[in-house]
C-alpha cells in the first residue's frame, strides 16, 4: 500500500472541491431561489481559496502526489489572479442573471467548478493531471455558454464552444500521446530530464509538441484556432463572456509558460517558432479584425485575441524576463478586462440589454463617469502611458528584444498603432458624438465598486508598479529555479 | 537654493488643479463652468508665478542639471523618477507654464460646452508637457511624451470647430503614436545595451546621454527616434497631420499645439538623438538638411496658396520648425542656440497668431480669408497686434523672430553655403504670404457689412496679448536674457559632440 500523498500543498484546491459539492447541496435543498445566497457563499469560497493558496506556499517549490501536482510561486501568482477573476465574475453577474432571468443557482457553482478546473491547471506538473483540469475547467464552460439555454444564440455558442473545445482538447491528448510515446514519460519533471539528456529531439516528439501547442492554443484563441471565439464571445450571456475572457485565459497562459519552459524548456528552439507565428498572427488579427465589428461583445473577442498575441511575445521569448512579462501583462489585463466588461454589462436601455456600439454614441453627456472609466480602459488597452496597459506591453516588449526578437517587437507595436483606432473609436463615439438614449440607471453598487475599483488601478498603476512587477519577477524566478 | 522638490511641484500642480475642478466645480451648469474657468486660471497662474522661481534661481554658468530629484521608481528595471533642468530644457517649462495661463484666459468665453472637462484635459495637458520637459529618464520622458496624446485628442474632438475634427484627432493620434511606438523599442534597445534609462548616470555608471553606442546600432536608434520627433516637429513628409489638426482645433488647443508640442520634437533631438547618438546624428546631417530645406520652401509655397487662416499659420509653422532642424544639426554654438531660440520665439508668436485668428473667428465664425478685408477700419487695436505678430513671423530686426533666424542662418552658413542659400529663400517666402495674409484681412476696403459691427479686442483679450507683446519685443531687443541661459548647456552639447565624434573617427576628425 502506498502511503497516503501529502495533501498539504492542494489544500485550496481540495478546499475548493468541497466547498463546490457544498454549495451543490445547499442549492438543491433550498426551496426556492437559492441563487443569491449561492453566489455569495461561492465569493467566500473562493476568497477563502484564495487566503489558503497563500498560506500554502512557501519558500520552495514543493511536489506532491507523485509529482503531478506542484505548488510554486508562479502557481500562486496566477492561481491569485484567476481566483479574483472568477470571484469579480460572479459579483459582476449577479444582477444580470436575475433580471434576465437565468437565475439558476448552478451558475455560481459551474464557476466554481471551472475556477477548480483552472487551479488544477496552473499547478499541474504532469500532462495527465493537467489534461484533468483542463477538461474540468472546459465542461463547466461549455455548459455556460450554453446557460440561456432557451435561446438560439447561446445553445449556438455553447454548441460550438463544445465541438471545438473537444477537438482541441482530443488535439491536445493525442499529443501528449506523442510525447509519451517517444520519450516514455508524462511527468514535467522526467520530461525536462530526458530532453536535456537527448541532443536535439526527435522528429515524433516534436509532433507531439506541435499537437500540444495547438491544443492549448485553442484554448487560449491564439490566431489560427481563434475562429469559435468571436462567436461564443458574441452567442454567450454578457456575464458568462465576461468570465471567458479573462479567468481561463489566465490559466491557460500559466498552464502554457508552464508547459513549454517546464518540461520543453531544452526545446526552446523548436517551440518558440510556433509561438512567434502564433503571436504575429494573433496580434495582426486582432488589430484587423476588431476595426470593421459593431458587436462590443464581439469586439471585445478580437480584442481579447491581439491581447494573448502580446502576451505570447513574451513567452516566445522564453526567458525569465518573458514570463514576467506575461505575468504582469496578465494581471494588467484582468483588471482592464474585468472593468470593460463591467461597462458593457451596465449597458441596458429601458430594461433591455445593447450590445451594438453605436449604443455607446454621447455616453460622456448621459453617463459621465462610467464614460471616464470605459475611456481610460480604452486607452489603457491601446497601450497609452501612463495608463497600466503600457506598461504591460512595456515588459513584454523588453524581453522580445533582450531575447533578439527584433521584428516580433517591431511588428508588435505597429500592430498596437493599427488597434489604438478601434480603442479609440469607442472613445470618439462616448465623447464626440450626440448623446442617445441614456442607458438605465442605477448600475448597482457591486458593479460601481468593481468599476471603480479596476479603474483607479489601471490609472494609478505607475505610481507604486513596484510590488505587483516584484511579486511577478519572484514568481517568474521560481519556474527557472529547478 | 531650497531642497524643495521645486519641479515636481510645478509639474503637478496643474494636475491637483484639475481634481479640485473634478471635485469641487458643482451646482448649476452656469456655476460649473464659471468655477472650473476661475480655478483653472488659478491653478495655472500659480504654476507659472512657481515656474519664476526657476528662472531667478538658475544658475547661468553651468551646464549641469539643476533642482535634481531622484526617487526609485521600478526597482527591478532600475528605473527611477528623475527630474532636473538645464539651460536647455529650463526655458521651455516657462514656455508651458506662460502659455497655459493664457490658452485658459483665451478659451473665457470661446468654450460654452463642458467647461468643466475642457480645463480639466487642459490642466492634466499642462503637467504633462512641463514633466516631459523636466523628466531625466528617458521612460519618464516617454510616458509623459506619449501620454499628452490622450488630452489632445480630447481637445481637438470634443472642442473642435470644424466638421473632419474627428479625422483630424484621429490623425494626429495615430500619427504620432506610430512614430512614438518605435521610439519605444529604441527606448528599450539601449536600455538593454546600457542597463539604465537615466540619462545622466552617476560617477561610475555613464547614463544614457555619454554612454556611446556603437556605430551600427546607432543607426538603428537614431532612425526609430527620428520616426517619433520628425513626426512630432513636424518635418516634411510626416507633416500633414498638423494642418488638419489646427485647422480643427480649437482655438486655444491650436495655440498649445504650436508653442508647445511642436517643440518637444526639437526638444527630442537636442535632449536624445544628438547627444545619444553623435555619429548616426553627423551621418543622417545631409539628409535632416534635404528635408528641412523641402520643408521650408514647399511649404512656404503651401501657405501662400491657403485660404483659411489657421492652415496657413499652420504651414508657417512647418517652415519655421524646418529653421530648427537646420539650426539643430548644424552643431555650431549660433546655430543651436538659434535653433532654441527659435522655438521659444515660434512658441510666443504662433500662439499670438493663432490667438488672432481666434479674435475674428469668435466673432464671425469664419476663418475664411477672403471673408474679410478692411478690418482696420472697425478694429484699430487689433491690426496693431497683429502687425507686430505678423512682422514677428516674418522675422523683422527688434522681434524675437529675427533673433532666431538670423543667429540659426550665420550658424548654419559656416557649415554649408548652400543649405543657408536656400533656407533663406524661405525668409523670402514667409514675408511674402504674411505680408499678403496681412493685407487681405486688414487693408483695404471695408465692403462686408457684417464686418462693420465688428467690435476692437475686449479687456480681456488685450490682457491675454499683453504679456505676448511684451515677450516677443523682449525677446527681439535683448534677447541675451535668453541666451545666457541656455549658453552653457548648448556649449556643453557641442563639446560632447564634438568629443564623440573625435573619439568614433579620429581620422575624419583630423582632417577636418
Amino acid at each position: 500500500m502506498t502511503p497516503v500523498p501529502d495533501l498539504f500543498p492542494a489544500l485550496p484546491e481540495i478546499f475548493l472541491a468541497l466547498a463546490a459539492m457544498a454549495l451543490l447541496m445547499v442549492g438543491v435543498f433550498q426551496r426556492h431561489d437559492a441563487t443569491r445566497m449561492v453566489a455569495t457563499l461561492s465569493v467566500l469560497a473562493l476568497a477563502v481559496t484564495g487566503g489558503l493558496v497563500l498560506f500554502v506556499e512557501g519558500d520552495a517549490t514543493v511536489v506532491t502526489f507523485n509529482g503531478l501536482f506542484v505548488v510554486d510561486g508562479f502557481a500562486t501568482f496566477m492561481k491569485l489572479l484567476v481566483l479574483l477573476g472568477s470571484a469579480l465574475a460572479i459579483i459582476m453577474s449577479l444582477d444580470f442573471i436575475e433580471r434576465e432571468h437565468m437565475a439558476r443557482f448552478e451558475y455560481p457553482v459551474l464557476i466554481v467548478l471551472a475556477t477548480l478546473g483552472m487551479l488544477m491547471m496552473v499547478s499541474a506538473n504532469d500532462l495527465i493531471a493537467l489534461y484533468m483540469g483542463l477538461e474540468l475547467q472546459s465542461l463547466a464552460l461549455y455548459v455556460m455558454a450554453a446557460f440561456r439555454r432557451d435561446t438560439l444564440r447561446s445553445s449556438e455558442a455553447g454548441l460550438k464552444y463544445f465541438v471545438l473545445g473537444a477537438l482541441s482538447s482530443g488535439m491536445l491528448l493525442y499529443g501528449a500521446s506523442m510525447v509519451y510515446g517517444f520519450t516514455g514519460a508524462t511527468g514535467f519533471a522526467d520530461l525536462a530530464a530526458q530532453l536535456t539528456a537527448a541532443d536535439g529531439a526527435s522528429i515524433g516528439l516534436v509532433v507531439g509538441i506541435v499537437f500540444v501547442a495547438a491544443g492549448v492554443a485553442f484554448k487560449i484563441s491564439a490566431v489560427p484556432f481563434h475562429m469559435w471565439t468571436p462567436d461564443v464571445y458574441e452567442g454567450a450571456p454578457t456575464p458568462v463572456t465576461a468570465f471567458f475572457a479573462v479567468a481561463p485565459k489566465i490559466a491557460a497562459i500559466a498552464m502554457f509558460v508552464r508547459l513549454l519552459v517546464g518540461p520543453f524548456g531544452e526545446l526552446v528552439a523548436q517551440w518558440q517558432q510556433i509561438i512567434i507565428v502564433a503571436s504575429i498572427l494573433s496580434m495582426a488579427l486582432g488589430a484587423f479584425a476588431a476595426i470593421a465589428q459593431n458587436n462590443i461583445k464581439r469586439l471585445m473577442a478580437y480584442s481579447s485575441i491581439g491581447h494573448i498575441g502580446y502576451a505570447l511575445v513574451g513567452l516566445a521569448a522564453g526567458t525569465d524576463a518573458g514570463v514576467r512579462g506575461v505575468m504582469v501583462y496578465m494581471a494588467i489585463y484582468l483588471a482592464m478586462n474585468v472593468g470593460t466588461f463591467a461597462c458593457i454589462l451596465c449597458m441596458r436601455v429601458n430594461g433591455r440589454m445593447v450590445e451594438g456600439i453605436e449604443d455607446l454614441s454621447g455616453l460622456s453627456r448621459t453617463n459621465p463617469m462610467m464614460a471616464v472609466a470605459l475611456a481610460i480602459f480604452m486607452f489603457s488597452m491601446a497601450g497609452i502611458p501612463p495608463l497600466a496597459g503600457f506598461f504591460g506591453k512595456l515588459y513584454v516588449f523588453m524581453a522580445a528584444v533582450d531575447a533578439g526578437l527584433y521584428t516580433l517587437a517591431v511588428i508588435g507595436v505597429v500592430t498596437s498603432v493599427v488597434s489604438a483606432f478601434y480603442y479609440l473609436r469607442i472613445v470618439k463615439l462616448m465623447y464626440f458624438d450626440d448623446a442617445l438614449e441614456p442607458f438605465d440607471r442605477p448600475i448597482g453598487r457591486g458593479m460601481g465598486v468593481i468599476l471603480v475599483g479596476t479603474g483607479l488601478f489601471t490609472l494609478f498603476f505607475f505610481v507604486a508598479p513596484a510590488s505587483l512587477v516584484g511579486a511577478a519577477s519572484r514568481a517568474a524566478a521560481t519556474l527557472f529555479a529547478g | 537654493m531650497t531642497n524643495w522638490p521645486i519641479l515636481s511641484l510645478i509639474t503637478f500642480l496643474p494636475l491637483i488643479g484639475a481634481a479640485f475642478i473634478f471635485v469641487f466645480a458643482r451646482g448649476s451648469a452656469e456655476a460649473v463652468a464659471r468655477s472650473a474657468r476661475w480655478m483653472a486660471f488659478w491653478a495655472s497662474l500659480i504654476t507659472f508665478v512657481l515656474s519664476l522661481f526657476i528662472w531667478f534661481n538658475f544658475e547661468t554658468g553651468t551646464a549641469d542639471f539643476q533642482f535634481v530629484e531622484k526617487y526609485a521608481w521600478f526597482p527591478d528595471l532600475g528605473i527611477s523618477y528623475h527630474m532636473g533642468v538645464d539651460g536647455i530644457s529650463m526655458m521651455f517649462v516657462l514656455l508651458s507654464t506662460a502659455l497655459t495661463p493664457i490658452c485658459v484666459l483665451a478659451s473665457w468665453e470661446s468654450i460654452k460646452d463642458r467647461v468643466k472637462e475642457y480645463m480639466i484635459a487642459f490642466l492634466i495637458l499642462e503637467t504633462l508637457m512641463i514633466g516631459m520637459f523636466c523628466a531625466l529618464d528617458y521612460v519618464l520622458f516617454y510616458i509623459f511624451f506619449e501620454g499628452v496624446l490622450i488630452p489632445m485628442f480630447l481637445i481637438i474632438g470634443i472642442w473642435g470647430s470644424g466638421s473632419r475634427r474627428v479625422y483630424a484627432a484621429f490623425k494626429f493620434f495615430l500619427f504620432t503614436l506610430l512614430g512614438s511606438v518605435l521610439m519605444l523599442l529604441a527606448l528599450i534597445a539601449m536600455y538593454l545595451q546600457a542597463g539604465t534609462t537615466d540619462l545622466v548616470g552617476t560617477a561610475d555608471a555613464p547614463g544614457l546621454l555619454t554612454y556611446g553606442f556603437e556605430r551600427d546600432l546607432q543607426m538603428w536608434l537614431w532612425l526609430a527616434l527620428f520616426a517619433s520627433f520628425a513626426v512630432k516637429i513636424p518635418m516634411w513628409p510626416v507633416h500633414t497631420w498638423l494642418p488638419d489638426a489646427h485647422t480643427e482645433a480649437p482655438t486655444a488647443g491650436s495655440v498649445i499645439l504650436a508653442a508647445v508640442l511642436l517643440k518637444m520634437g526639437g526638444y527630442g533631438f537636442l535632449r536624445f538623438s544628438i547627444p545619444m547618438l553623435p555619429e548616426a546624428s553627423e551621418a543622417f546631417t545631409p539628409f535632416i538638411y534635404t528635408l528641412s530645406v523641402v520643408a521650408i520652401i514647399y511649404t512656404s509655397l503651401v501657405a501662400l496658396a491657403q485660404r483659411d487662416m489657421k492652415k496657413l499659420i499652420a504651414y508657417s509653422s512647418i517652415a519655421h520648425m524646418g529653421f530648427v532642424t537646420i539650426g539643430t544639426f548644424a552643431m555650431t554654438q549660433q546655430a543651436v542656440q538659434g535653433a532654441i531660440f527659435q522655438m521659444l520665439s515660434h512658441g510666443v508668436v504662433s500662439a499670438a497668431l493663432f490667438l488672432i485668428v481666434g479674435v475674428v473667428y469668435d466673432r464671425l465664425h469664419t476663418r475664411e480669408i477672403d471673408r474679410f478685408g478692411g478690418l482696420a477700419n472697425t478694429m484699430p487695436i487689433y491690426a496693431v497686434v497683429f502687425m507686430l505678430f505678423m512682422l514677428a513671423s516674418v522675422g523683422l530686426p527688434g522681434t524675437s523672430g529675427f533673433v532666431g533666424e538670423f543667429l540659426i542662418l550665420v550658424g548654419v552658413f559656416q557649415v554649408n553655403t548652400w543649405v543657408a542659400l536656400l533656407a533663406t529663400t524661405g525668409i523670402i517666402l514667409g514675408a511674402a504670404y504674411m505680408l499678403w495674409l496681412y493685407r487681405r484681412v486688414i487693408f483695404g476696403r471695408l465692403t462686408k457689412e457684417d464686418l462693420r459691427s465688428m467690435a476692437d479686442l475686449s479687456p480681456r483679450e488685450i490682457a491675454v496679448f499683453a504679456p505676448l507683446v511684451v515677450l516677443v519685443l523682449w525677446m527681439g531687443i535683448y534677447p541675451s536674457s535668453f541666451l545666457d541661459v541656455m549658453d552653457a548647456s548648448v556649449a556643453n552639447l557641442i563639446d560632447n559632440y564634438q568629443t564623440a565624434l573625435a573619439a568614433a573617427d579620429p581620422v575624419d576628425v583630423a582632417r577636418r
